[in-house]
């Protein structure tokens, strides 16, 4: 098959003969595409999350688990009603110009968040802080935000409301510093490699759109001795097939996703190199429950019972999604295992009885009213299959469904604008490992991400409770119940989680899959 | 001569005028915009980008400013690769885009015309439908199919020359995709010439050349000069469309060129960077179709412009 060890012979020439390159360790790191910005305000996708947390540190990270660690704090404590956190910043936290990282920095950083001048479109995710959301709808002053620094080493944040996962949202790229005196300087210039300050362990080098972005070990960071990578190249792939020829060549050494119809080559050809692993990610369709029949729980309930996710997990989606009966992916942090649907241990003929007695009493059935439907998908051929799997097995219940495909701004804009459609597509990958990230898509009053207009009060009503609620335990248990109530009214058919997809090659030691997908080079080391 | 050139520079700024305002209004009605996400943003959040972008002013007023600052040569910011502006986008890209391009182009060009010419002085016979055979097989197989193949045969099992990248532009990392994206090219051309040139060998001045016992080098040159004339005024928008870049290419071999951004713009909605390499592409389309008039006034005296 493969001549590797020619080709590897061939590239250990081609790097002697770059010379000084030579005694340089190099990481070859593929990424999904060009980061949108490297402002952290301004990002929102993982791409920039991965370029990101190699260039810059929180007050809290990711170990190699990518479970929240802390980073630029090294300790912290909560007032007892949870609304008061006081983070307390290491010594040693540098910035790569020898500049300490201080408490006025991330004051600043946090305010440049929310300031609606700066235009960051993922401000909504640290609406936890205290008046961070009249800031940054303009209707109060940056300097009322709930962020204050006691001296250069203490920073105290106030919430609007208790929220135990307030720690790990600051681990979100939203949460990363940036550095003040450059940005009062050089204003948005502060992303280019000859303004770049990094207190992360790298630093930028140079970046050129579509070709490669290259990041040198910064000398300052706090944990320096223990980064083994001279340099980082991450190179924009967003041609899974040629990433993965890439991959193969060895120009590149990690990839987190495969092309899917090419898995059977992959699972035979690369063995260890190809990792699958559950990741905190949902793909469901929502439906317009301002819209009959989807008004109606007992059609919602009918059309998310017979649904085989079996099938679409493995036939479909070629094993790399695992099949979903709650919202909420399994593995999530402060929560335990999810509520399941109910219908979950009937067999099929069951559930196709059940579902057909509930469209019955409806009024859709033999004999009765015809229901069609419209199913909406972004163009892509996974989903165009799914759509298609999913009227094949709404057939038997004498449901005709349309299948309308459009490309994804416009998919996602009619669905913001609450546009009209009967059931459509939808995902999300969590920001924090936290069920409440998942939860409060449902919520009444998240008029952005709740696509289907779910309204239920007692669901509201439980969510709230639960954001009071300081016993973790106690809190587990009401989220349980808002799901439990989610799945009985299915304004979502959860259909399936997210798989993360990792090709890792195994002259790299270190990798550790995770649930966040989140791997900072810093733990990654050249194989001895 | 001059006062045509000049007449057709002049005729250029209303064309590309029209252009600008149609491209200007057609991508606004496309619907949702550059901050429609996967994951919706808040409306408050959206007023706030909005606001930064100016895409809150009346659209009249965005497309008045946007004229303004065309004529000063500001392309404005991206709207979607943040920390660049259109013209650094543009500016970096458009170097890379126009080396693989342009190598295609006249890679094409030479092995096109040699083996057009080959088909024509040998028609019918076996190097003929040699050379038809394989024109066909590059026009039909799409350039998705046979930059992959080029991958794996040269990349991955002979392990010659990098799958990808850029590179910097090392001469390995830029054969395979002048290679794949001359092959089409290479098949047209040869086509062209064949039939374009089966026609001149039979036109009464080559019989004329023939009968006064000329060789065949000398009346080849003479009807090449004839047979030329269709391939050039191909070869105008073909260049213009090969310099500008290939989404395909440039996506399959991870290449830092321009192709992509006009496919992307639009899918992005990246209002800017559409216009940007929509003002790109025409200024490339009007160049060519200047330089193949004049080329024809040189090669066929039987055309005059003034």
């Amino acid at each position: 098959m493969l001549n590797w060890r020619g080709m590897c012979a061939g590239l250990a020439i081609a790097l002697a003969m770059i010379g000084s390159a030579a005694s340089q360790s190099i990481f070859h790191r593929g990424a999904a595409g060009d980061p949108e910005s490297l402002d952290p305000h301004k990002t929102s996708t993982v791409v920039e999350s991965d370029i990101l947390l190699d260039l810059l540190e929180g007050l809290v990270t990711y170990n190699a688990k990518a479970e929240v660690v802390p980073g630029v704090a090294e300790s912290w404590s909560v007032s007892a009603d949870g609304l008061v956190y006081t983070f307390r910043l290491r010594k040693e936290a540098m910035w790569s110009n020898g500049d300490p990282v201080t408490a006025g920095d991330f004051v600043f950083s946090f305010r440049r968040l929310l300031d609606p001048a700066t235009g960051a479109k993922y401000a909504t995710i640290l609406y936890t802080l205290k008046n961070a959301e009249a800031v940054n709808k303009g209707r109060a002053a940056v300097d009322t935000l709930g962020a204050r620094a006691v001296d250069d080493r203490t920073l105290e944040l106030t919430l609007e409301t208790a929220a135990p996962y307030f720690i790990a949202q600051l681990a979100h790229q939203t949460g990363l510093p940036v550095h003040r005196a450059t940005v009062e300087r050089v204003g948005k210039d502060f992303v280019k490699p000859e303004n770049w300050v990094s207190n992360g362990a790298y630093m930028l080098k140079s970046f050129v759109p579509n070709d490669k972005l290259v990041a040198v070990k910064n000398p300052k960071y706090r944990q320096a001795a223990s980064v083994r990578f001279d340099q980082v190249i991450f190179y924009p792939l967003e041609d899974r097939s040629a990433a993965l020829r890439r991959f193969q060549a060895g120009e590149i050494q990690y990839y987190n996703d495969v092309p899917t119809d090419q898995l059977k080559f992959i699972r035979a050809n690369l063995k260890d190199s190809f990792r699958l692993a559950p990741y905190l990610g949902t793909y469901y369709f929502v439906f317009n429950t301002r819209k009959a029949p989807f008004n109606d729980a007992r059609v919602r309930e009918a059309l998310a019972l017979v649904i085989d996710r079996e099938f679409l997990a493995e036939d479909i989606w070629g094993g790399t999604m695992i099949p979903a009966y709650s919202l909420v992916p399994p593995g999530i942090g402060n929560y335990g295992a999810p509520a399941e649907m109910a219908g979950k241990a009937l067999s099929p003929i069951e559930r196709e009885d059940r579902a057909k007695a509930l469209l019955k009493e409806a009024g859709y059935g033999p004999g009765l009213k015809p229901l069609t439907i419209e199913i909406r998908y972004n163009t892509s051929e996974n989903h165009k299959a799914t759509s298609v799997a999913m009227a094949d097995m709404w057939k038997p219940l004498n449901i005709e469904a349309r299948l309308v495909n459009s490309d994804l701004k416009s998919h996602y804009a009619l669905l913001r604008e609450k546009g009209d459609f009967d059931i459509a597509r939808a995902g999300w990958i969590a920001d924090y490992s936290d069920p409440q990230n998942f939860l409060f898509l449902a919520q009444s009053d998240n008029k952005g991400l709740n696509y289907a207009s779910y309204a239920n009060p007692a669901y509201d009503a439980l969510m709230q409770s639960a954001a009071k609620e300081q016993d973790l335990g106690r809190r587990a248990a009401i989220l349980r119940q808002a799901e439990v109530l989610f799945l009985k009214d299915m304004p979502f058919i959860p259909l399936m989680f997210y798989g993360s997809k990792t090709l890792i090659s195994p002259k790299i030691a270190g990798f550790e899959s995770n649930v966040l997908d989140r791997h900072l080079t810093r733990f990654l080391a050249p194989a001895p | 001569m001059i006062g045509f050139v000049g007449r057709r520079l002049l005729a250029a700024v209303p064309t590309l005028f029209v252009i600008v305002t149609l491209a200007f209004f057609l991508i606004r009605l496309a619907p949702g915009g550059p901050f429609d996400l996967e994951r919706p943003l808040d409306p408050a959040v959206m007023d706030n980008l909005r606001k930064v972008y100016g895409l809150d002013l009346p659209l009249w007023q965005q497309y008045w400013a946007y004229l303004g600052s065309l004529l000063r040569g500001d392309l404005g910011p991206s709207f979607v690769i943040k920390d660049f502006s259109v013209r650094e986008i543009l500016g970096r890209g458009l170097p890379v885009s126009m080396l693989i391009g342009g190598l295609a182009l006249a890679l094409a060009t030479l092995i096109g015309v040699a083996l057009g010419s080959i088909a024509a002085l040998n028609q019918r016979r076996p190097a003929d439908v040699a050379v038809i055979g394989i024109a066909t097989l590059g026009i039909t197989v799409p350039t998705f199919v046979v930059a992959p193949l080029l991958q794996i045969v040269f990349g991955l099992w002979l392990a010659w020359l990098p799958v990808g990248g850029w590179n910097d532009g090392a001469v390995r990392s830029i054969v395979l995709p002048v290679m794949a994206l001359a092959l089409p090219q290479t098949a047209i051309i040869a086509r062209m010439i064949r039939a374009a040139l089966i026609e001149t060998l039979a036109s009464n001045p080559v019989r004329t050349m023939r009968a006064q016992g000329l060789g065949r080098g000398v009346i080849l040159i003479h009807a090449l000069r004839g047979a030329l004339l269709p391939v050039v005024s191909y070869l105008g928008p073909a260049a213009a469309q090969l310099l500008t870049g290939s989404l395909v290419i440039e996506q399959i071999f991870g290449l830092p060129g321009v192709g992509r951004y006009f496919v992307e713009g639009a899918l992005n909605r990246d209002y800017t960077l559409v216009m940007g390499t929509v003002v790109l592409i025409a200024v490339f389309v009007l160049a060519f179709n200047l330089l193949v008039d004049i080329l024809y006034a040189i090669i066929d005296p039987r055309v005059r412009h003034d």
